[in-house]
């Protein structure tokens, strides 16, 4: 990666001292990272980690009772899904969050949602304003369907598709948000080889052609090691290791998280 | 099948040629006894109406609302109202001024939706049909102190001429029912649609997308009590000739909602062929009775055999096709589509 089209930048988004439990259940405990521009963070660590709820704190679905959340500078005051979605930050889901009986397509034109300002009465009334907007949206929506080669099933709805192609298209639905910052909760779960590296490709593109951020979440550490440029490692709730691919590799407490440490 | 405007296809657009062609020109001019207006084609087209503002509601945004009748109530009294208190207000105002304090109740008993669903939504929306009905019968305003019970409606006036035939009616209903049934589909097909099915089908995911759960719910819940509204107004003014909270009550609301399962979730059309399924279902049963049985079988059962007719379709529907018969109907086209290309 010598040239790239978005050289990374400075730091866009910020998590600082994040804790959250559940009851009397620690899922994240003081955690602080940050992700710079146009980068691809990877997030890391054993099940139970507490991966998935750190997306859901960034992105506004779990309140963390302690810590605050920093995009582009800004503290942002109230986390919501809806605030992070009009900032700028969408995301996937780690167990496909689709609207299953929507076609694909439409479901990628959700995404257009923050895109179309015409209200229901111009909608209902079919006035020169929402039919430009939806030709506008329906273009680019198509643009994406083509882009991620799931054309022949844009008209399906979602919930008949494989496993696979329902990953494509949620990515689809976040890509079509136009978003700076996507949050990507095991976009490669249960993929077989050929899937993941298909998806890999996708994302990667992505990264070079728009210059969107991406945070994953991955198991696969070889894909990890592949695609990303930072890794941050979590492990019980908290923080473990933090730096480049080959740092991460080496750091002593990832291998005993990982392998297992005599006690 | 290219879209050629919007997202209708040159198909959509000669299949609503056609029925505008039969609905405007060939039924008035071919059918005559006006027992077809005022039994069939008057209550069919303003149930299905209803049909249309709970299919809103509860196929596209999935909220199981179940007071549609309520509305309707709403609806009806507020244009008969209307008409009785604003000196030469035009019949079409009304009617719209209607549609729109029946949104606004719609609004009000919409509220619990953002804390509650699934069944419990049910049964606190089950307090807009018994609080309205109620509200209705407690003030004798509502009924300008009549004290019978039941209020005649007044004629249908519009442009200084009084629209009372059933020939007249039924076309001031095609009038009101062909665009408000263009816009549902407009509003369906576009991104309001879009937004209440994102809620439906996974709520937050559509508001990781940017889609406010709190106004798209509330927006849908407006609407729908606005279809209801105008529906009930044009149902009491149409059909009943009366006003009369009774008629308003729990089941008609659960007529409307199996018009809609049974008609089929999320489908404009299904509006249409369910309402006719459910008016017409009863019509020849007794036809049947009396023609084919010539009376041998008592009215009672009957009446009993529908109930229990409707009761087994709708399991089998929930079950084995929730789409509803829109779907299958869908499904024939394609199959007699298929026959044909064959050859």
């Amino acid at each position: 990666m010598t040239e790239r089209n978005f050289p990374i930048g400075g730091p866009v988004l910020e998590v600082k001292n994040i804790s959250l439990s559940f009851g009397g259940v620690k899922a994240i405990t003081d955690t602080s990272f940050n992700v710079l521009e146009h980068e691809i963070r990877a997030i890391i660590g054993p099940n139970g980690a507490g991966k998935s709820s750190m997306l859901n704190c960034i992105n506004g679905i779990y309140k963390p009772q302690v810590g605050s959340v920093t995009y582009k500078g800004e503290e942002v005051q109230k986390v919501t899904p809806n605030i992070m979605a009009q900032k700028g930050i969408s995301r996937t889901f780690q167990n496909l969050a689709l609207f299953k009986r929507m076609s694909v397509l439409d479901n990628i034109l959700v995404g257009r949602k923050l895109h179309t300002t015409s209200n229901f009465m111009e909608v209902a009334l079919q006035l020169p304003k929402a039919k430009r907007e939806e030709k506008v949206n329906r273009d680019r929506c198509e643009e994406i369907v083509e882009f991620l080669e799931i054309d022949d099933i844009k008209n399906t709805p979602v919930g008949k598709l494989p496993y696979g192609l329902q990953k494509k298209v949620e990515l689809g639905r976040a890509l079509a948000t136009d978003a700076n910052l996507i949050l990507l909760d095991e976009p490669m779960a249960g993929m077989n080889v050929e899937e993941k590296r298909e998806m890999c490709r996708f994302i990667l593109k992505v990264n070079d052609e728009i210059g969107t951020t991406m945070v994953l979440i991955e198991h696969d550490m070889g894909v990890v090691m592949d695609i990303s440029d930072r890794v941050v490692v979590l492990d019980y709730g908290k923080v473990i290791g933090d730096g480049t691919p080959d740092e991460v590799r080496s750091n002593q407490r990832v291998i005993d998280a990982y392998l297992g440490v005599e006690h | 099948m290219k879209p050629i405007f919007m997202t209708y296809t040159r198909g959509d657009l000669i299949n609503l040629a056609i029925l505008l062609i039969v609905g405007v020109v060939v039924i008035p001019m071919t059918v005559s006894s006006g027992y077809w207006y005022t039994s069939i084609l008057i209550p069919w087209l303003c149930l299905a109406l209803a049909t249309i503002g709970q299919q809103i509601i509860m196929g596209y945004t999935g909220q199981l609302a179940l007071g549609a009748a309520g509305f309707m109530a709403a609806g009806a009294f507020a244009c008969f109202n209307l008409i009785l208190r604003v000196p030469g207000i035009p019949f079409v105002a009304a009617l719209l001024i209607s549609g729109l304090i029946a949104a606004a109740f719609g609004i009000l008993f919409g509220l619990p939706s953002l804390r509650v669903r699934g069944i419990y939504l049910m049964v606190a929306t089950l307090a807009s049909q018994f609080f309205i009905i109620w509200m209705i019968d407690k003030f004798g305003w509502f009924k300008n102190y009549d004290s019978s019970g039941i209020i005649t409606a007044q004629d249908i006036v519009i442009m200084g001429k009084p629209f009372t035939s059933p020939v007249e009616m039924y076309l001031v209903i095609v009038a009101v029912v062909t665009p408000m049934t263009l816009i549902a589909m407009n509003m369906a097909r576009g991104s309001t649609g879009r937004n209440w099915m994102s809620v439906r089908d996974m709520d937050i995911a559509a508001e990781s997308m940017g889609v406010s759960l709190l106004k798209t719910k509330l927006q849908a819940f407006a609407i729908s009590s606005f279809y209801c509204g105008v529906a009930g107004a044009l149902f009491a003014f149409t059909y009943l000739k009366s006003l009369e909270p009774v008629a308003f009550d729990i089941k008609l609301s659960f007529k409307v909602l199996f018009m809609v399962i049974l008609g089929g979730l999320g489908t404009i059309n299904g509006a249409f062929i369910g309402a006719a399924f459910i008016l017409l279902f009863p019509v020849l049963l007794n036809y049947i009775g009396n023609n084919v049985f010539h009376g041998a079988i008592d009215a009672t059962i009957i009446s009993a055999i529908e109930q229990v007719v409707f009761g087994v379709l709708m399991i089998i529907f929930m079950i084995y096709e929730p789409l509803g018969m829109a779907k299958l109907w869908e499904t024939i086209k394609i199959k007699i589509a298929g026959l044909f290309s064959k050859k």
